[in-house]
């Protein structure tokens, strides 16, 4: 289960550590992560829960997106998890569910830092976290213009950094580091290429 | 009229379970009220206004001069540095993260270079996190006398602007000397410092700390018992700590609320944890607090240099950091306290030469997010004040 549930990199699915180049000694590894909070969740999702582990000290947990619009909302409201730093994603195309969602929580009182971690298909949505930190609201708007992943419950979602009207999502791996919308170029900047 | 804003805040705080509260419909798709049945009028401010610092635009709905709501449009300044960061080496995107807060570029590159460094589980040497340190401080200082420069020039003193970048300069000679350059420093590389100390570093830097003091008294004189510096900012875009705190604001301007929080303290980096500073706080979460706190960190930032110029340890200033940088697979968070607030990188790597997937945790992005709130029942005047106190850099927002 927890083997699944790592698979950071397209082509290294099963073993998340390994070192890149031989010689080296072996990196770090994720290590399972031990806690009130953690046995507590396991117990009231089972194994929606699929991983909390820690790396480099750093804690993460990967949990099944049915379950992320409760899960966020009682770590704000049970855990003091009251700061959302921030809500990003990442794009693995090999994968069968492409997009990673990232939501980096912090907390004032624990001076805690965690990762909440869940894998989407392409089209697939995921609840907002508007509700439970308005700080949302502009973050899920830059993964909405970057990725083109829609979030269920947004107030207000369009694109904040790219012109409202352009086509493609940049942060995709498809997307080509010089491509751009060259239609919307010359329609509103009248000219042939923006390079 | 400072009563009604008041005022205008509480029934805010009444309701303060309600998330929409947060957002204003401007409904700028709705047909235009403002002939005759109404004073309502929806104007455009910026991108190019000398008063949003770059190139922000806010689209404000007025009821005669008070503001009913507002819409930022940002990404006028969009390079796609994320983007980028995927398509060079972990070195090569080093000076790329300098671009971002162009003012305080040092603090840039100290986060990503640790990010990095915690992702190759290496440390920097003592001696660097030393240097680390001071630069980032003088940097700090630079940032918020730029601030302190423009924010008062946006509100009308024109004085302390000349004030300011004169002594900025001492910092940025520093700099100049230190690496060459003064403003998009890359003064660090991944696992400490590239350069050694100059002949005459540490003589520069303590001239520097006995100069600065009473210059800084010299801007305080100017300002913070000035009739008309009191009138446009105390109570001017009050925001509560829950507020801030629910809105993700970090930096001087959450202090400015009241919330005793910063990084420096909390999860010390490079070698904060070897000195005595205080965290200035402020109690009403206003424009003046923020001037306050700010003037305050000035002198903290003052305080950490010294011990950090008097304890400077010999020694190595590079970890053994492989000649060609290839993390193991895995993932990474790490923030520091910028000038703006809380900087992070996350960064993804697949065990390649390249990051598979940077992100920049941006403090001026989510900070720009609370100004709707804190100029809503305030006069256009204030607007500017408020964007000059939330101190934010374009480039930074944009990315």
């Amino acid at each position: 289960m927890a083997e699944e549930a790592k698979p950071s990199v397209p082509g290294a699915e099963t073993k998340p550590a390994a070192p890149a180049a031989p010689a080296k000694p072996a990196g770090p590894v994720p290590v399972d992560w031990d806690s009130p909070l953690v046995a507590n969740l396991k117990s009231q999702y089972g194994s929606g829960i699929r991983e909390a582990s820690t790396y480099l000290g750093q804690k993460y947990l990967v949990v099944e997106s049915a379950l992320v619009r409760e899960l966020l909302q009682i770590l704000r409201d049970h855990e003091q998890f009251d700061y959302c730093v921030d809500i990003t994603a990442a794009h693995y195309p090999a994968r069968e569910k492409p997009f990673d969602i990232i939501w980096i929580l912090y907390s004032f009182s624990k001076n805690e830092r965690i990762r909440v971690k869940t894998m989407i298909a392409d089209g697939e949505t995921v609840p907002s976290a508007v509700p439970v930190w308005p700080a949302a609201n502009w973050l899920e708007r830059e993964v909405f213009d970057m990725f083109g992943i829609r979030f269920d419950g947004h107030p207000d979602l369009k694109r904040i950094l790219l012109p409202e009207g352009w086509k493609g999502y940049p942060l995709r791996k498809d997307y080509g580091i010089i491509q751009q919308d060259q239609e919307w170029v010359k329609a509103n900047l009248g000219i042939e290429s923006g390079q | 009229m400072v009563e009604q804003k008041t005022t205008d805040l509480k029934s805010h705080d009444a309701k303060s379970s309600d998330a929409t509260r947060f957002l204003s419909h401007l409904e700028l798709d709705q047909p235009d009220k403002t002939f005759l049945d109404s004073n309502e009028l929806i104007i455009n401010m910026g991108p190019q206004h000398p008063a949003t610092h770059g190139v922000l635009r806010v689209i404000l709905k007025l009821d005669g001069e008070k503001v009913l709501g507002t819409e930022c449009v940002i990404g006028y300044l969009h390079r796609g540095v994320e983007k980028i960061a995927e398509h060079r080496t972990y070195t090569m995107f080093n000076p790329y993260v300098d671009r971002m807060d162009y003012v305080a570029a040092v603090s840039n590159g100290l986060g990503y270079c640790e990010a990095v460094e915690k992702l190759l589980n290496i440390e920097a040497p003592p001696r660097a996190n030393y240097i680390r340190v001071i630069l980032a401080e003088l940097n700090r200082l630079a940032s918020h006398q730029l601030w302190l420069g423009t924010h008062a020039l946006d509100i009308g003193a024109m004085t302390p602007l000349f004030y300011t970048f004169r002594d900025r300069e001492e910092i940025l000679k520093i700099f100049e000397k230190y690496c060459g350059a003064r403003l998009t420093t890359h003064a660090f590389r991944i696992g400490g410092c590239q350069y050694e100390t100059y002949e005459g570093f540490e003589r520069d830097v303590i001239k520097f700390l006995d100069f600065v003091p009473p210059k800084i008294d010299e801007y305080e004189e100017l300002l913070t018992t000035n009739r008309i510096w009191l009138e446009r900012t105390k109570n001017v875009g009050v925001i509560s700590a829950a507020d801030a705190i629910a809105l993700g604001v970090t930096g001087p301007v959450l202090r400015a609320s009241g919330v005793k929080w910063d990084l420096r303290k909390a999860q010390p980096y490079a070698a904060y944890a070897d000195f005595d500073f205080d965290i200035p706080i402020g109690a009403n979460g206003d424009t003046y607090d923020r001037y306050t706190v700010r003037m305050e960190e000035m002198r903290q930032s003052l305080r950490i240099i010294r011990q950090a110029v008097e304890k400077i340890p010999e020694g190595p200033i590079m970890a053994k950091v492989p000649k060609v940088i290839k993390p193991p697979v895995g993932e990474i968070y790490h923030s520091i306290e910028a000038p703006k607030g809380e900087l992070g990188y996350f960064i993804v790597s697949d065990g390649s030469t390249q990051p598979y997937r940077v992100r920049v945790r941006p403090p001026s992005f989510v900070n720009l997010q609370a100004l709707d709130i804190m100029v809503r029942g305030a006069l256009v005047a204030d607007v500017i004040a408020v964007i000059g106190t939330l101190d934010i850099v374009l480039g930074e927002v944009d990315r």
